[in-house]
């Protein structure tokens, strides 16, 4: 594999990690329902979407990239529909939309 | 009759894939499957214009390019609100009318705004979109934007 493509690879597998880390922190530091869920929203859009491409590069032109791709695009649909689910049943169950935002943690 | 076809080779491309097997049995048994999986959907009546949207084409296809690069910038701004030792969060509800017509046009617009950090699409009906941000910013973001005119566009007619 070139040089080229194994930096591209880590950048992407780094950047991806980073989003990682930094939506589990949102989950902590951010206070109330529908704000969390925003962060988890990264893990998945920016998180698992590059760590993903990032592995696509790895893989080269392989069936397993196939499989990587069949992942990705599991994840493009399922965790979009998934979260909608989450919060349609968060405000059927009498989460307030509106008072979401509370003061922001301390830690 | 073509969209069984279609169905059938997209199964069939789909089992050899995940395979890697390439044995007379195996090519065989993926073939039997396939056949197998077509009959059931139309059985089922699953494989309708909704769940098979091959209608939409290629011009849905540009449409992924952009949103991936959306969903990159916002999640660059989200992660800068997690990362501000001020967390400048303003949770803002908006509500607002889609203007696409068929149902798979506001499935994509609603499950767009969900991918893109920072915006969830809360309550999804051809009247009204209920859509929570992060910040006042990223959910009037949502109200007439670009991913609307974009959906609007390659949704086309019915």
């Amino acid at each position: 594999m070139s040089l080229a493509v194994e930096i591209a690879s880590w950048a992407l597998l780094l950047a991806g990690g980073a989003f990682c880390v930094i939506g589990g922190l949102g989950l902590v530091r951010l206070r109330g329902f529908f704000p969390r869920t925003h962060a988890s929203s990264v893990l998945d859009g920016g998180g698992a979407g590059l760590i993903l491409a990032g592995l696509l590069l790895q893989a080269g032109w392989t069936l397993v990239a196939v499989k990587l791709l069949v992942i990705g695009v599991l994840i493009f649909f399922a965790s979009p529909t998934a979260a909608h689910a989450l919060a349609n049943a968060a405000l059927a169950r009498g989460v307030k939309l509106e008072q979401d935002g509370e003061a922001p943690s301390k830690r | 009759m073509l969209q069984r076809a279609i169905l059938f080779l997209l199964f069939y491309a789909f089992w050899i894939l995940m395979s890697g097997y390439f044995t007379p049995f195996l090519l065989g048994a993926g073939a039997a499957v396939s056949a197998a999986v077509v009959w059931f959907v139309r059985r089922m009546e699953v494989a309708d214009r909704e769940g098979h949207p091959v209608h939409l084409g290629w011009s849905a296809l540009g449409y992924w390019p952009w949103l991936v690069k959306e969903i990159l910038k916002s999640a660059i701004d989200v992660s800068k609100v997690i990362l501000d030792p001020r967390l400048p969060a303003s949770p803002t509800v908006v509500r607002f009318r889609p203007s696409q017509k068929t149902v798979v046009g506001l499935v994509t617009h609603a499950n767009s705004i969900t991918l893109t950090p920072g915006t969830l699409s809360v309550e999804v009906s051809p009247e009204r979109f209920v859509v929570h941000g992060l910040t006042r910013a990223s959910a009037q973001g949502a109200v007439d934007s670009e991913m609307d005119r974009r959906v609007a566009r390659f949704e086309g007619g019915r």
